[in-house]
């Protein structure tokens, strides 16, 4: 035990923390457009013209309906070959990272907050409506707010998914927690030590963030949309 | 009786699911005045209200307001119709995130264009006007169904509506309830307001109409005067469908002859 707390202290968190920045530099830029691309996403398939729901609804069953791991390589491998004209587009790891699980989240993000906009009463929008308000007034200033509300446990939800498969960026290069642990890991050969670090790396991440959303729901709350129902 | 007329419904058709809900319908309202529609539940009175501010918009017909037929089909004429046009709705359909006086003052600052402390005063106003002064900072989960109501109206008046469509304002109230929401559409009437209201309270309501319009399949089958419609001898649809109103109330408040309006 002597031995596993001094190679802790000496190697893993040195190493780690290196990878922790990478990580959290993923996350947050990530789980931003996520829930972005979630919110406008969600409501255009529920409020949007037909073509464009149509799209969307292509967008998120793509998303959904291939693994991560894939994308990410289509990212970070393949569309440097997709050429247009004399156009490539090459991502760094970094980059081909956030828009891989910018796209992914957003697809899940915008069934939380679909559900959410259907869960307000169409009275409101007819409501809105009768006072002038546009059709993107009413959406934005009536109906998404509330459904935001609604959909908040989910798409926090979605967040802490976010943080703990941000772990694939490490198979495309990228040196996040889990990369800097695997080549540590590799190096010393000792894995389990290693490991179970990386894990309470993350779980720190996640016990944050879950404070976080906490801390958001209660700003957010107001009466007829607490958290808690007696 | 020269009143100008403010609002114009004209031959308005509609048709829902291949089903005629509206056939045919016309009627004017007169600056001032109140129109009451009665009927059974499906005789068309929701649908008809709501395709005078398009929410549903007709089939065929015509719309006027304040002598000016309005074109369906541009966006800016039924965004300014909808701004005249003030709605009460059976279910209030108060905006839940918002407090009262947000929710009256949500439309003055978007749609209406005003600075924060003037919709703030003026969204004060509409409240005290209907009682709810101390209740600004309540959200609509804080507050009774009749409460609702009332800021309901003092969203729709904020806005300086010329007609305000009542669509059963007092049907999804309990009992006791019902009274505070009758006293402010009173009061509106008394204060000249222009309005419709399809409403089951015909005693209620022929104190204060100047037309009863009773409505059945979509069409308009009787209109007049309450105290000659409600005349026991009358032999009116609307006598027999308020007699059995009031039988099933068991209120027997079919009888009463109407005051003439002051």
């Amino acid at each position: 035990m002597d031995g596993f707390i001094a190679f802790a202290w000496e190697r893993i968190i040195p190493t780690l923390d290196a990878g922790l920045w990478t990580s959290i530099l993923l996350i947050v830029p990530a789980s931003l457009f996520g829930v972005a691309i979630g919110v406008s996403v969600g409501a255009l398939r529920v409020y949007g013209p037909r073509p464009v729901v149509k799209t969307l609804d292509a967008y998120v069953s793509l998303f959904r309906g291939t693994p991560l791991v894939v994308q990410l390589y289509f990212w970070y491998f393949a569309l440097p070959y997709v050429r247009i004209g004399d156009f490539a587009l090459v991502l760094s790891p970094m980059w081909a990272a956030i828009v891989g699980f910018a796209l992914c989240s957003g697809a899940y993000q915008s069934e939380y907050i679909r559900g959410g906009l259907l869960s307000i009463k169409r009275g409101q929008l007819r409501a809105a409506q009768a006072l002038g308000m546009t059709p993107f007034q009413s959406v934005t200033s009536v109906v998404l707010p509330q459904a935001f509300r609604r959909a908040l446990p989910g798409c926090g939800n979605e967040i802490i998914y976010l943080i703990k498969y941000s772990s694939l960026a490490s198979i495309i290069t990228v040196s996040d927690l889990t990369g800097m642990g695997r080549s540590l890991a590799k190096s010393s050969f000792r894995n389990t030590e290693v490991f179970v670090v990386v894990g309470l790396y993350y779980l720190a991440l996640v016990t944050i963030a879950s404070f976080l959303l906490k801390i958001a729901e209660k700003k957010l709350e107001i009466p007829g949309f607490e958290s808690k129902r007696e | 009786m020269d009143d100008p007329v403010i609002l114009r419904v004209e031959n308005i058709v509609k048709t829902i699911g291949g089903q005629r809900i509206l056939d045919d319908v016309s009627f004017s309202v007169k600056k001032g005045h109140l129109k009451v529609l009665i009927g059974p539940s499906g005789a068309g009175k929701s649908t008809l209200l709501s395709c005078i501010n398009f929410l549903s918009p007709p089939d065929s017909g015509t719309i006027s307001l304040d002598g000016k037929a309005v074109d369906g089909k541009s966006r800016k004429e039924l965004l300014a119709l909808r701004q005249q046009v003030g709605m009460i709705f059976q279910d209030f359909n108060l905006f839940d995130h918002l407090s009262a006086l947000d929710n009256v003052r949500v439309a003055l600052v978007k749609v209406k264009g005003l600075d924060k402390r003037a919709a703030t005063n003026r969204a004060m106003e509409e409240l005290a006007r209907v009682g709810l002064a101390d209740k600004s900072t309540l959200y609509p989960a804080q507050l009774s169904g009749g409460q609702k109501q009332r800021v309901s109206v003092a969203r729709a008046l904020a806005m300086d509506p010329k007609v305000l469509l009542l669509d059963e304002p007092t049907s999804a109230l309990d009992p006791e309830l019902i009274g505070e929401v009758l006293t402010v559409i009173r009061d509106l009437a008394d204060l000249g307001m222009t309005m419709v209201m399809a409403t089951h309270q015909i005693s209620f309501s022929a104190a204060l109409a100047d037309e009863f319009l009773f409505m059945e399949r979509g069409r308009i089958v009787e209109r007049g005067a309450p105290s000659q419609l409600l005349a026991r001898d009358s032999g009116s649809r609307t006598q027999s469908f308020c007699a059995k109103l009031s039988e099933l109330a068991g209120d027997g408040h079919c009888e009463i002859a109407p005051a003439p309006r002051a």
